[in-house]
Protein backbone atom coordinates (compact mmCIF):
# COMPACT_ATOMS: atom_id res chain seq x y z
CA UNK A 1 0.00 0.00 0.00
CA UNK A 2 0.83 3.24 -0.05
CA UNK A 3 2.44 4.39 3.40
CA UNK A 4 6.48 3.16 3.32
CA UNK A 5 6.62 1.01 6.71
CA UNK A 6 9.89 0.56 6.56
CA UNK A 7 12.15 3.41 7.86
CA UNK A 8 8.65 4.16 10.62
CA UNK A 9 8.56 1.07 12.14
CA UNK A 10 11.27 1.23 14.74
CA UNK A 11 10.14 4.89 15.37
CA UNK A 12 6.89 4.43 16.84
CA UNK A 13 6.40 1.50 18.49
CA UNK A 14 2.78 0.93 17.00
CA UNK A 15 1.98 -2.06 14.75
CA UNK A 16 1.70 -0.70 10.99
CA UNK A 17 -2.41 -1.21 10.50
CA UNK A 18 -3.84 -3.27 7.67
CA UNK A 19 -3.09 -1.71 3.50
CA UNK A 20 -6.83 -3.09 3.33
CA UNK A 21 -7.67 -0.12 5.89
CA UNK A 22 -5.59 2.45 4.11
CA UNK A 23 -7.72 1.62 1.12
CA UNK A 24 -10.77 1.45 2.38
CA UNK A 25 -9.80 5.55 4.07
CA UNK A 26 -9.54 6.05 0.03
CA UNK A 27 -12.64 5.13 -0.73
CA UNK A 28 -14.38 7.10 2.23
CA UNK A 29 -12.35 10.07 1.00
CA UNK A 30 -13.44 9.64 -2.78
CA UNK A 31 -16.92 9.44 -1.34
CA UNK A 32 -17.22 12.42 0.44
CA UNK A 33 -15.35 14.30 -2.16
CA UNK A 34 -17.80 13.21 -4.77
CA UNK A 35 -20.85 14.00 -2.49
CA UNK A 36 -19.34 17.42 -2.27
CA UNK A 37 -19.13 17.92 -5.84
CA UNK A 38 -22.41 16.24 -6.57
CA UNK A 39 -24.32 18.37 -3.32
CA UNK A 40 -23.06 21.37 -4.67
CA UNK A 41 -24.91 21.03 -8.26
CA UNK A 42 -28.19 19.61 -6.37
CA UNK A 43 -27.85 23.03 -4.28
CA UNK A 44 -27.44 24.95 -7.49
CA UNK A 45 -30.42 23.46 -9.13
CA UNK A 46 -32.52 23.75 -5.77
CA UNK A 47 -31.95 27.32 -5.69
CA UNK A 48 -32.32 27.99 -9.40
CA UNK A 49 -35.50 30.14 -9.24
CA UNK A 50 -33.46 32.34 -7.03
CA UNK A 51 -31.19 35.23 -8.31
CA UNK A 52 -28.42 33.80 -10.57
CA UNK A 53 -25.81 32.22 -8.40
CA UNK A 54 -22.23 34.12 -9.34
CA UNK A 55 -20.28 31.58 -11.91
CA UNK A 56 -17.09 32.72 -9.77
CA UNK A 57 -18.15 30.97 -6.76
CA UNK A 58 -18.94 27.85 -8.24
CA UNK A 59 -15.15 27.44 -9.81
CA UNK A 60 -13.53 28.29 -6.18
CA UNK A 61 -15.67 25.77 -4.77
CA UNK A 62 -14.70 23.12 -7.61
CA UNK A 63 -11.05 24.24 -7.14
CA UNK A 64 -11.37 24.22 -3.82
CA UNK A 65 -12.48 20.83 -3.78
CA UNK A 66 -9.71 19.66 -6.15
CA UNK A 67 -7.17 20.89 -4.27
CA UNK A 68 -8.41 18.97 -1.43
CA UNK A 69 -7.97 15.71 -3.68
CA UNK A 70 -4.75 16.58 -4.60
CA UNK A 71 -3.88 16.58 -1.12
CA UNK A 72 -5.68 13.55 -0.17
CA UNK A 73 -5.28 10.76 -3.25
CA UNK A 74 -3.01 10.81 -5.90
CA UNK A 75 0.99 11.20 -6.38
CA UNK A 76 0.95 13.94 -3.99
CA UNK A 77 -0.74 11.78 -0.68
CA UNK A 78 1.46 8.48 -1.82
CA UNK A 79 5.09 10.94 -1.83
CA UNK A 80 3.87 11.99 1.48
CA UNK A 81 4.47 9.28 3.40
CA UNK A 82 8.34 9.34 2.51
CA UNK A 83 8.50 12.67 1.45
CA UNK A 84 8.84 15.50 4.18
CA UNK A 85 8.40 17.84 0.75
CA UNK A 86 5.36 16.47 -0.13
CA UNK A 87 3.65 16.13 3.10
CA UNK A 88 4.66 19.46 3.45
CA UNK A 89 3.32 20.53 -0.32
CA UNK A 90 -0.33 18.40 0.79
CA UNK A 91 -0.45 20.29 3.73
CA UNK A 92 -0.34 23.98 2.49
CA UNK A 93 -2.80 21.85 -0.43
CA UNK A 94 -5.25 20.80 2.37
CA UNK A 95 -4.58 23.14 5.25
CA UNK A 96 -4.79 26.51 3.40
CA UNK A 97 -5.43 26.76 -0.38
CA UNK A 98 -8.11 24.42 -0.52
CA UNK A 99 -10.01 25.92 2.34
CA UNK A 100 -9.38 29.83 1.05
CA UNK A 101 -10.84 28.81 -1.78
CA UNK A 102 -14.15 26.96 -0.48
CA UNK A 103 -14.46 29.97 2.18
CA UNK A 104 -14.57 32.29 -0.60
CA UNK A 105 -17.31 30.23 -2.34
CA UNK A 106 -20.17 30.97 0.17
CA UNK A 107 -20.51 27.61 0.90
CA UNK A 108 -23.23 28.48 4.06
CA UNK A 109 -25.43 31.23 1.74
CA UNK A 110 -25.64 28.27 -0.74
CA UNK A 111 -26.76 25.81 1.19
CA UNK A 112 -29.32 28.43 2.74
CA UNK A 113 -30.60 29.34 -0.19
CA UNK A 114 -30.76 25.54 -1.38
CA UNK A 115 -32.11 23.75 1.63
CA UNK A 116 -36.21 23.56 2.54
CA UNK A 117 -37.30 26.50 5.01
CA UNK A 118 -37.04 24.55 8.11
CA UNK A 119 -33.79 23.00 7.50
CA UNK A 120 -32.24 25.94 6.44
CA UNK A 121 -33.67 27.84 9.92
CA UNK A 122 -31.86 25.23 11.80
CA UNK A 123 -28.98 24.97 9.88
CA UNK A 124 -28.85 28.88 10.61
CA UNK A 125 -29.38 28.86 14.74
CA UNK A 126 -26.55 26.47 14.72
CA UNK A 127 -24.74 28.99 12.83
CA UNK A 128 -25.90 31.68 15.35
CA UNK A 129 -25.39 29.40 18.35
CA UNK A 130 -23.15 30.25 20.82
CA UNK A 131 -20.95 27.06 20.44
CA UNK A 132 -20.52 28.44 16.90
CA UNK A 133 -19.84 31.74 18.08
CA UNK A 134 -16.94 30.52 20.16
CA UNK A 135 -15.29 28.70 17.50
CA UNK A 136 -15.62 30.78 14.75
CA UNK A 137 -13.53 33.63 16.72
CA UNK A 138 -10.45 34.71 14.78
CA UNK A 139 -8.69 33.91 18.23
CA UNK A 140 -9.92 30.67 18.58
CA UNK A 141 -9.61 29.60 14.92
CA UNK A 142 -6.34 30.92 15.09
CA UNK A 143 -4.92 29.42 17.91
CA UNK A 144 -6.49 26.23 16.97
CA UNK A 145 -4.80 26.19 13.59
CA UNK A 146 -1.17 27.25 14.45
CA UNK A 147 -1.19 25.08 17.75
CA UNK A 148 -2.27 22.16 15.82
CA UNK A 149 0.56 22.59 13.20
CA UNK A 150 3.16 23.34 16.07
CA UNK A 151 1.60 19.91 18.05
CA UNK A 152 2.18 18.28 14.32
CA UNK A 153 5.68 19.39 14.08
CA UNK A 154 7.09 19.34 17.51
CA UNK A 155 5.84 16.09 18.97
CA UNK A 156 5.69 12.41 17.27
CA UNK A 157 2.90 13.19 16.01
CA UNK A 158 3.99 13.22 12.32
CA UNK A 159 5.42 9.37 12.98
CA UNK A 160 2.82 8.37 14.38
CA UNK A 161 0.51 9.26 11.83
CA UNK A 162 2.14 8.14 9.19
CA UNK A 163 1.48 4.45 10.65
CA UNK A 164 -2.01 5.14 12.92
CA UNK A 165 -5.27 5.71 10.43
CA UNK A 166 -7.02 6.96 12.68
CA UNK A 167 -4.35 9.56 13.80
CA UNK A 168 -3.65 10.06 9.79
CA UNK A 169 -7.59 10.68 9.92
CA UNK A 170 -7.93 13.08 12.69
CA UNK A 171 -5.05 15.10 11.25
CA UNK A 172 -5.92 15.70 8.03
CA UNK A 173 -10.05 16.49 9.23
CA UNK A 174 -8.18 18.87 11.85
CA UNK A 175 -6.16 20.65 9.12
CA UNK A 176 -8.96 21.11 6.94
CA UNK A 177 -12.00 22.10 9.30
CA UNK A 178 -9.58 24.23 11.17
CA UNK A 179 -7.98 25.76 8.17
CA UNK A 180 -11.50 26.53 6.71
CA UNK A 181 -12.88 28.25 9.85
CA UNK A 182 -9.67 30.18 10.01
CA UNK A 183 -9.79 31.49 6.55
CA UNK A 184 -13.77 32.04 7.04
CA UNK A 185 -13.26 33.95 10.40
CA UNK A 186 -10.66 36.37 8.66
CA UNK A 187 -12.06 36.80 5.05
CA UNK A 188 -15.47 34.82 4.53
CA UNK A 189 -18.02 35.65 2.01
CA UNK A 190 -20.90 33.94 3.86
CA UNK A 191 -23.06 35.98 6.69
CA UNK A 192 -21.47 35.67 9.76
CA UNK A 193 -23.88 37.57 12.67
CA UNK A 194 -20.28 37.83 14.53
CA UNK A 195 -17.61 39.28 12.21
CA UNK A 196 -14.58 40.30 14.26
CA UNK A 197 -13.59 43.93 13.67
CA UNK A 198 -10.97 44.71 11.09
CA UNK A 199 -8.09 45.14 14.58
CA UNK A 200 -8.68 42.02 15.61
CA UNK A 201 -8.41 39.80 12.35
CA UNK A 202 -5.40 41.75 11.08
CA UNK A 203 -3.88 40.87 14.93
CA UNK A 204 -4.78 37.44 14.78
CA UNK A 205 -3.34 37.32 11.04
CA UNK A 206 -0.57 38.64 11.50
CA UNK A 207 0.05 36.27 14.63
CA UNK A 208 -0.43 33.21 12.63
CA UNK A 209 1.74 34.34 9.55
CA UNK A 210 4.75 34.85 12.52
CA UNK A 211 3.57 31.50 13.72
CA UNK A 212 4.02 30.27 10.60
CA UNK A 213 7.11 31.36 9.46
CA UNK A 214 8.76 30.88 13.18
CA UNK A 215 7.59 27.21 12.71
CA UNK A 216 9.12 26.55 9.10
CA UNK A 217 12.69 28.29 10.59
CA UNK A 218 12.58 25.79 13.59
CA UNK A 219 11.78 22.91 11.33
CA UNK A 220 14.61 23.77 8.90
CA UNK A 221 17.17 23.52 12.29
CA UNK A 222 15.17 20.55 13.94
CA UNK A 223 14.52 18.12 10.65
CA UNK A 224 11.65 15.80 12.12
CA UNK A 225 12.58 11.93 12.93
CA UNK A 226 12.96 10.24 9.91
CA UNK A 227 13.12 12.83 7.05
CA UNK A 228 16.49 13.01 5.59
CA UNK A 229 18.48 16.66 6.28
CA UNK A 230 17.97 18.16 2.89
CA UNK A 231 13.94 16.58 2.51
CA UNK A 232 13.66 18.55 5.74
CA UNK A 233 15.14 21.70 4.47
CA UNK A 234 13.10 21.96 1.30
CA UNK A 235 9.90 20.83 3.11
CA UNK A 236 10.42 23.75 5.39
CA UNK A 237 11.30 26.02 2.53
CA UNK A 238 8.56 25.27 0.84
CA UNK A 239 6.08 25.62 4.28
CA UNK A 240 7.83 29.29 4.35
CA UNK A 241 7.15 30.58 1.16
CA UNK A 242 3.96 28.82 -0.12
CA UNK A 243 2.62 30.12 3.19
CA UNK A 244 4.04 33.36 2.18
CA UNK A 245 1.69 33.11 -0.55
CA UNK A 246 -0.79 31.56 0.70
CA UNK A 247 -0.52 34.37 4.03
CA UNK A 248 -0.32 37.45 1.54
CA UNK A 249 -3.39 36.25 -0.37
CA UNK A 250 -5.20 36.06 2.79
CA UNK A 251 -3.89 40.03 3.50
CA UNK A 252 -5.22 41.00 0.48
CA UNK A 253 -9.01 39.22 0.79
CA UNK A 254 -8.50 41.05 4.48
CA UNK A 255 -7.35 44.70 2.88
CA UNK A 256 -10.36 44.19 0.37
CA UNK A 257 -13.11 44.11 2.72
CA UNK A 258 -12.01 46.57 4.26
CA UNK A 259 -11.51 48.73 1.46
CA UNK A 260 -15.12 47.93 -0.44
CA UNK A 261 -16.83 48.66 3.03
CA UNK A 262 -15.16 52.07 3.58
CA UNK A 263 -15.83 53.41 0.21
CA UNK A 264 -16.19 57.15 0.64
CA UNK A 265 -19.48 58.83 0.96
CA UNK A 266 -20.37 62.57 -0.43
CA UNK A 267 -18.11 65.13 1.04
CA UNK A 268 -15.43 62.93 1.43
CA UNK A 269 -13.79 63.35 -2.15
CA UNK A 270 -11.56 66.10 -2.84
CA UNK A 271 -11.63 66.68 -7.24
CA UNK A 272 -8.63 68.49 -8.45
CA UNK A 273 -10.92 71.64 -9.11
CA UNK A 274 -11.56 71.74 -5.65
CA UNK A 275 -7.65 72.04 -4.68
CA UNK B 1 -13.76 71.30 0.31
CA UNK B 2 -12.95 71.14 3.68
CA UNK B 3 -9.11 71.73 5.05
CA UNK B 4 -10.07 69.03 8.17
CA UNK B 5 -10.53 66.41 4.89
CA UNK B 6 -7.30 67.96 2.70
CA UNK B 7 -5.16 67.52 5.90
CA UNK B 8 -6.77 64.21 6.60
CA UNK B 9 -6.01 62.31 3.29
CA UNK B 10 -2.46 64.17 2.83
CA UNK B 11 -1.68 62.15 6.52
CA UNK B 12 -3.22 59.13 4.66
CA UNK B 13 -0.84 59.47 1.80
CA UNK B 14 2.51 60.28 3.65
CA UNK B 15 1.24 57.27 6.19
CA UNK B 16 0.37 54.69 2.89
CA UNK B 17 4.29 55.34 1.76
CA UNK B 18 5.89 55.27 4.80
CA UNK B 19 4.12 52.05 5.53
CA UNK B 20 4.54 50.16 1.73
CA UNK B 21 8.55 51.42 1.82
CA UNK B 22 8.81 49.74 5.48
CA UNK B 23 6.97 47.03 4.15
CA UNK B 24 8.85 46.25 1.03
CA UNK B 25 12.03 47.02 2.68
CA UNK B 26 11.33 44.19 5.19
CA UNK B 27 9.67 41.93 2.65
CA UNK B 28 10.68 42.32 -0.71
CA UNK B 29 13.65 44.00 -0.76
CA UNK B 30 15.27 41.42 1.38
CA UNK B 31 13.91 38.65 -0.36
CA UNK B 32 14.24 39.32 -3.74
CA UNK B 33 17.80 41.24 -3.80
CA UNK B 34 19.64 39.70 -0.68
CA UNK B 35 18.00 36.04 -0.61
CA UNK B 36 17.58 35.08 -4.32
CA UNK B 37 19.31 37.75 -6.67
CA UNK B 38 22.71 37.90 -4.91
CA UNK B 39 22.20 35.00 -2.48
CA UNK B 40 24.08 36.47 0.09
CA UNK B 41 21.66 35.63 2.64
CA UNK B 42 20.76 32.27 3.87
CA UNK B 43 17.00 31.28 4.30
CA UNK B 44 18.33 30.36 8.25
CA UNK B 45 22.07 30.68 9.19
CA UNK B 46 21.32 28.08 12.06
CA UNK B 47 23.29 29.93 14.83
CA UNK B 48 20.62 32.68 15.65
CA UNK B 49 19.70 31.92 19.38
CA UNK B 50 15.04 30.98 19.00
CA UNK B 51 15.01 34.75 20.57
CA UNK B 52 15.56 36.21 17.36
CA UNK B 53 14.39 33.61 15.73
CA UNK B 54 10.53 34.58 17.49
CA UNK B 55 11.50 38.01 16.66
CA UNK B 56 11.75 38.07 13.13
CA UNK B 57 9.44 35.89 12.54
CA UNK B 58 6.84 39.07 13.88
CA UNK B 59 8.67 41.36 11.80
CA UNK B 60 8.72 39.31 8.88
CA UNK B 61 4.68 38.81 9.44
CA UNK B 62 4.02 42.87 10.30
CA UNK B 63 6.29 43.24 6.76
CA UNK B 64 3.63 42.00 4.94
CA UNK B 65 0.80 43.15 6.60
CA UNK B 66 1.97 46.85 6.69
CA UNK B 67 3.07 45.82 2.83
CA UNK B 68 -0.32 45.35 1.77
CA UNK B 69 -2.07 47.71 4.19
CA UNK B 70 0.19 50.77 2.70
CA UNK B 71 -0.88 49.70 -0.73
CA UNK B 72 -4.82 49.78 0.40
CA UNK B 73 -4.34 52.97 1.70
CA UNK B 74 -2.57 54.25 -1.38
CA UNK B 75 -5.92 53.11 -3.39
CA UNK B 76 -8.14 54.48 -0.48
CA UNK B 77 -6.50 58.22 -1.25
CA UNK B 78 -6.67 57.85 -4.83
CA UNK B 79 -10.54 56.91 -4.92
CA UNK B 80 -10.98 60.27 -3.09
CA UNK B 81 -8.69 62.45 -4.60
CA UNK B 82 -5.38 62.69 -7.09
CA UNK B 83 -2.80 61.52 -5.43
CA UNK B 84 0.25 63.62 -4.66
CA UNK B 85 2.49 61.28 -6.30
CA UNK B 86 5.98 63.23 -5.45
CA UNK B 87 5.05 63.44 -1.69
CA UNK B 88 3.91 59.58 -1.65
CA UNK B 89 7.82 58.73 -3.36
CA UNK B 90 9.14 60.68 -0.74
CA UNK B 91 7.57 58.74 1.80
CA UNK B 92 8.30 55.37 0.27
CA UNK B 93 11.96 56.48 0.36
CA UNK B 94 11.42 57.48 3.71
CA UNK B 95 10.38 53.95 5.25
CA UNK B 96 11.94 52.23 2.71
CA UNK B 97 15.25 54.27 4.79
CA UNK B 98 13.96 53.83 7.91
CA UNK B 99 13.34 50.04 7.69
CA UNK B 100 16.75 49.43 6.16
CA UNK B 101 18.66 51.18 8.89
CA UNK B 102 16.42 49.52 11.55
CA UNK B 103 17.25 46.30 10.16
CA UNK B 104 21.30 47.43 9.72
CA UNK B 105 21.67 48.49 13.37
CA UNK B 106 19.02 46.34 15.66
CA UNK B 107 18.93 43.25 13.48
CA UNK B 108 22.12 42.76 12.13
CA UNK B 109 23.92 44.49 14.86
CA UNK B 110 22.36 44.10 18.27
CA UNK B 111 20.06 41.21 17.90
CA UNK B 112 22.84 39.46 14.96
CA UNK B 113 19.82 37.43 13.91
CA UNK B 114 21.84 37.47 10.23
CA UNK B 115 24.78 39.05 8.80
CA UNK B 116 24.69 40.96 5.28
CA UNK B 117 27.34 38.36 3.78
CA UNK B 118 28.89 35.24 5.02
CA UNK B 119 32.97 35.48 4.78
CA UNK B 120 34.00 38.51 4.45
CA UNK B 121 35.12 41.61 6.35
CA UNK B 122 31.85 42.74 7.58
CA UNK B 123 32.63 46.62 8.37
CA UNK B 124 32.44 48.02 4.61
CA UNK B 125 29.13 46.22 3.96
CA UNK B 126 27.93 47.18 7.52
CA UNK B 127 29.01 50.80 6.73
CA UNK B 128 27.76 50.77 3.06
CA UNK B 129 24.08 49.02 4.34
CA UNK B 130 23.40 51.93 7.30
CA UNK B 131 25.09 54.81 5.15
CA UNK B 132 22.85 54.53 2.42
CA UNK B 133 19.67 53.79 4.80
CA UNK B 134 20.89 57.20 6.24
CA UNK B 135 20.80 58.78 2.92
CA UNK B 136 17.43 57.51 1.70
CA UNK B 137 15.83 58.38 4.86
CA UNK B 138 17.37 62.11 4.46
CA UNK B 139 16.39 62.08 0.77
CA UNK B 140 12.78 60.62 1.95
CA UNK B 141 12.00 63.37 4.54
CA UNK B 142 13.69 66.60 2.56
CA UNK B 143 10.90 65.32 0.14
CA UNK B 144 8.39 65.56 2.36
CA UNK B 145 9.12 68.79 3.57
CA UNK B 146 9.43 70.09 0.28
CA UNK B 147 5.85 68.67 -0.57
CA UNK B 148 3.86 69.77 2.41
CA UNK B 149 0.73 71.40 1.60
CA UNK B 150 0.69 74.72 1.37
CA UNK B 151 -2.34 75.47 3.29
CA UNK B 152 -0.61 72.94 6.21
CA UNK B 153 2.53 75.25 6.73
CA UNK B 154 2.18 76.64 9.83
Amino acid sequence: MRHQEQHLDGLTGIAPADPLVWAALDVVLVLILVLAAVGHAAGLRAARRRSPWPLHRSILFYLGLLCAAAALLGPVASAAHSSFTAHMLGHLLLGMISPLLLARSAPVTLALRALPVQAARVLSRVLRSPGARVLTHPVVAGTLNAGGLWLLYATDLLQVMHVSPVAYTLVHLHIFVVGYVFSASLVGVDPDPHRASMALRSTVLVLFIAAHSILAKWLYAHPPEGAADGDARAGAQLMYYGGDAADVALLVLLFTGWYSANGPRSGQTVRPGGR
Amino acid sequence: MSTPLKSQLDRRTVLSGVLFGSGIAASMIDLFIFHLALQWHHFYDLSTTEVALTIDGFFHAFGWFITVWGLFLLADVRRRTEVHWVRWTGAVLAGVGFFQLFDGVVFHKLLGIHQIRYGVDLFVYDLTWIGSAVMLLMFGLLMLRRTRPARLRA
